[in-house]
């Protein structure tokens, strides 16, 4: 079993949690993924390492609740315990070698860009951090992004954080100021990043992504998380989670995410209501 | 004691197959005590035992039949044991056809059938895990530590031989729970999970331990696991990996699964219960797209999960299937539809919803043999047409899991990415390092992957006692 040691609301529908898997916490490294179930007979997730901390032994996630399973994961408090958390798992991200790069976080996908801010910074990158947001109230991780980053570009949707507009805006104005980048790393929802790579493409300038598809068992066994990636089928447990993204078939991404669409809405109902319930 | 000189077997008391394709309850019910002893008499006790050098691990199978007849099953069992790990298993999903029964000197003449071996087996091991009530033999510790990677049928022979031995063994699993194909793949109407759960608590009992969630290859090395955590020697079993996929048009549909997926969502993660957090698709219309007996416990799950329509669509005749003979048969009594000499060539998409509305087949006749000695399946030029189906499973195999590979130097494999070890010992290119099961041989049954976890675990001993 793996103890919660710290629990952190970071919005009103994003947690951060310290989960106790000291053999995980040794070996993680930035874009690297886990995947835990919260009960016994549980779906299993999975979750982008947001940091690790060896001494500890814990390692951080971020979650946005959007299902049953990261509802039912959000009711867990401090001292209790999940029943699987397997990891690491996934290819670590790159972030050696380059000089000058940007790393686009969109909404809870903040939570696996700030890791990669702070790997480009550590590798002696100078990183221009761009985060969007629907609203204020959206907000996290401000603090922690001004401390890894050389540029903090705040944006949202409607004006009340930052300045007002999508995280592509604020790319072009970076690349029309003249700023040469020689990577640009995006994470977030999959339109957010399928639009990153169009603006990367009309300045040629080269983009990664992180994909964040539906996935069983995470080691290379079940090919859930298959994605065409440059005409060829590639899993993203094993090959990824990160891609070239001028060669991820997007369209084919965000149709596949939608498979259990119903199912997924169907349960989350049922958990709310059951919790509703429990609080009565 | 006389024999039984009946030419057929007792017949195997099954759920009606229009009942039994609708629940996930156990397709084959046991044999009663009376059955079993009947049975067991039509063995003739014959000098040259053509059954046991057919079964990949040796049981005595004539020993073992003899105190079935004398109604001494736990004798029965003892003498399985001394050579097999998982009789109840063994007893279940073994091809018997192909091995033990196939030169049974019973079966020879036409028109007679060899002694049901595999339904003996089978009856023994649950007779034992319903009735024995004693203590298992625990060997006291020889000190050595053995780590084994991968709890399916390799692991857990080798783990449960090197513990008999004395060593230290410590399983390392990667999923929540141990068993590996066993669990996430063979269907409970085949294999119940309590079955394998029985055999891996067996395993504890002789002071295995099992850790589950670890990822040998990402959480920890193999060179990690010699030098920081002072394993002797290590055997890997981490079995098939990434199923394959057949390149064609659609292949990435909504409703298009890998036979993997689909198992592992209706087995390991239950999705087939009510309630289940784990969705799966209930489609009306299948395809399974394969011949093996994957394949056929996807359409028999497909089937079970409310499917009014399952299609199995095999680019060869009934003759080369690759799945046992009973599976087959089994299938088709639960209404599987069998679609032979026809290949699949493109998955239709519904444009509205990007759903899977159709597969284009074409059909296929069949020419000289090729290099698998079976004969070649050529398209039949002008022969195409459109299974109307809203899901597809592919199960045409998979590629050696990636993980062990890719981060262990000096780990030799070959051109398909299967660990290269010798068939007699699991030796790899790396001291110390034995594998076997479906990591060396790519995809293949369960008692030959037992069977290379056996001789692995004979090996190991070997190596570690001649240091």
């Amino acid at each position: 079993m793996y103890k919660i040691v710290k629990k952190e609301i970071l919005n009103p529908t994003v947690t951060l949690m310290q989960i106790e898997a000291p053999f995980v916490a040794k070996k993680a490294k930035a874009g690297q993924f886990i995947i835990l179930i919260v009960d016994e007979g549980g779906e299993r997730i999975p979750l982008t390492v947001a940091g690790t901390d060896e001494e500890k032994g814990t390692v951080e996630i971020i979650f946005q609740v959007v299902g049953a399973t990261t509802l039912k994961l959000n009711q867990k408090e401090v001292g209790d315990e999940l029943y699987a958390f397997v990891g690491p798992l996934g290819e670590p991200s790159k972030v050696e070698g380059k000089k000058n790069v940007v790393v686009i976080g969109g909404g809870a996908g903040c939570a696996i860009a700030l890791p990669m801010s702070r790997g480009f910074k550590k590798a002696g990158a100078h990183v221009t951090s761009v985060v969007g947001f629907r609203n204020k109230d959206l907000v996290i991780l401000e603090k922690e992004f001004k401390e890894v980053s050389d540029e903090y570009v705040p944006m949202s949707d409607d004006g009340t954080y930052g300045t007002k507009g999508l995280v592509t805006n604020a790319l072009e104005k970076l690349i029309n100021e003249g700023n040469v980048y020689d990577e640009v790393f995006a994470v977030g929802p999959l339109i957010m990043m399928k639009f990153v790579v169009l603006t990367c493409k009309k300045y040629n300038v080269p983009c990664t992504v992180s994909m964040n598809p539906l996935m069983i068992d995470g080691t290379g066994m079940c090919g859930c998380c298959r994605l065409t990636v440059g005409g060829k089928t590639k899993f993203a447990c094993v090959d990824g989670p990160d891609f070239n993204g001028y060669e991820v078939d997007f369209d084919e991404a965000m149709s596949r995410n939608t498979m259990y669409r119903e199912f997924e809405r169907k349960a989350y109902d049922d958990a709310c209501n059951l919790f509703k319930k429990e609080v009565k | 004691m006389p024999f039984n000189m009946r030419p057929t077997k007792n017949p195997m008391p099954s759920q009606e197959p229009n009942v039994r394709n609708k629940n996930f309850k156990e397709v084959a019910l046991g044999y009663t005590e009376e059955m079993a002893i009947d049975e067991a008499k039509r063995c003739l006790n014959c000098k040259n035992k053509p059954c046991v050098a057919h079964c990949p691990v040796n049981i005595d199978i004539p020993g073992f039949i003899a105190k079935v007849a004398e109604g001494k099953f736990e004798e029965a069992y003892e003498i399985i044991s001394e050579s097999s790990s998982l009789p109840a298993v063994c007893g279940r999903v073994c091809p018997q056809e192909t091995q033990c029964e196939m030169k049974c000197t019973r079966g020879l003449r036409p028109g007679s059938e060899p002694v049901a071996i595999g339904r003996l087996e089978r009856f023994v091991a649950d007779y034992h895990n319903a009735n024995f009530k004693g203590e298992v033999k625990k060997v006291p510790s020889n000190g050595h530590k053995v780590a084994v990677i991968g709890s399916g049928p390799s692991g857990l022979t080798c783990a449960g031989d090197l513990a008999k031995k004395g060593y230290d063994v410590t399983i390392f699993e990667a999923l929540h729970l141990a068993g590996g194909v066993l669990v996430y793949g063979i269907p409970e109407f085949r294999l119940p999970k309590a079955i394998v759960q029985k055999e891996v608590d067996g395993l504890k009992a002789l002071g295995v331990k099992v850790e589950t969630n670890m990822v040998i290859g990402k959480v920890i090395s193999i060179d990690e696991l010699q030098q920081e955590y002072g394993f002797e020697a290590i055997f890997i079993g981490s079995g098939a990996g990434l199923p394959r996929f057949m390149g064609i048009p659609g292949e990435n549909l909504k409703g298009v699964y890998s036979a993997n997926e689909f198992l592992t969502r209706t087995n390991l993660m239950k999705a087939y219960k009510e309630g289940s957090d784990t969705p799966i698709e209930h489609a009306k219309r299948v395809a399974v797209v394969g011949g093996g007996n994957v394949a056929m416990d996807a359409a028999r799950c497909a089937k079970r999960l409310g499917a009014e329509e399952v299609y199995i669509v095999y680019r060869r005749s009934e003759e080369e299937l690759p799945a046992r003979k009973e599976e087959v048969e089994h299938a088709k009594e639960e209404g599987i539809i069998f679609k032979l000499l026809n290949n699949p060539i493109e998955i239709i998409e519904d444009p509205e919803t990007h759903l899977v509305k159709g597969m284009k087949c074409i059909r296929m006749e069949l020419g000289e043999p090729d290099a698998s000695g079976r004969r070649r399946p050529i398209p039949v030029e002008g022969s195409e047409f459109v299974l109307d189906v809203d899901c597809v499973i592919i199960s045409i195999g998979t590629s050696p899991n990636p993980l062990i590979k890719s981060t262990t130097k000096g780990l030799d494999t070959n051109s398909h990415g299967c660990i290269i070890a010798e068939e007699t010992t699991g030796k790899t290119s790396r001291e110390g390092v034995y594998a076997g099961g479906d990591a060396v041989t790519g995809a293949a049954t369960v008692i030959l992957a037992m069977g290379a976890g056996k001789h692995a675990a004979k090996a190991i001993d070997e190596y570690i006692s001649s240091k």
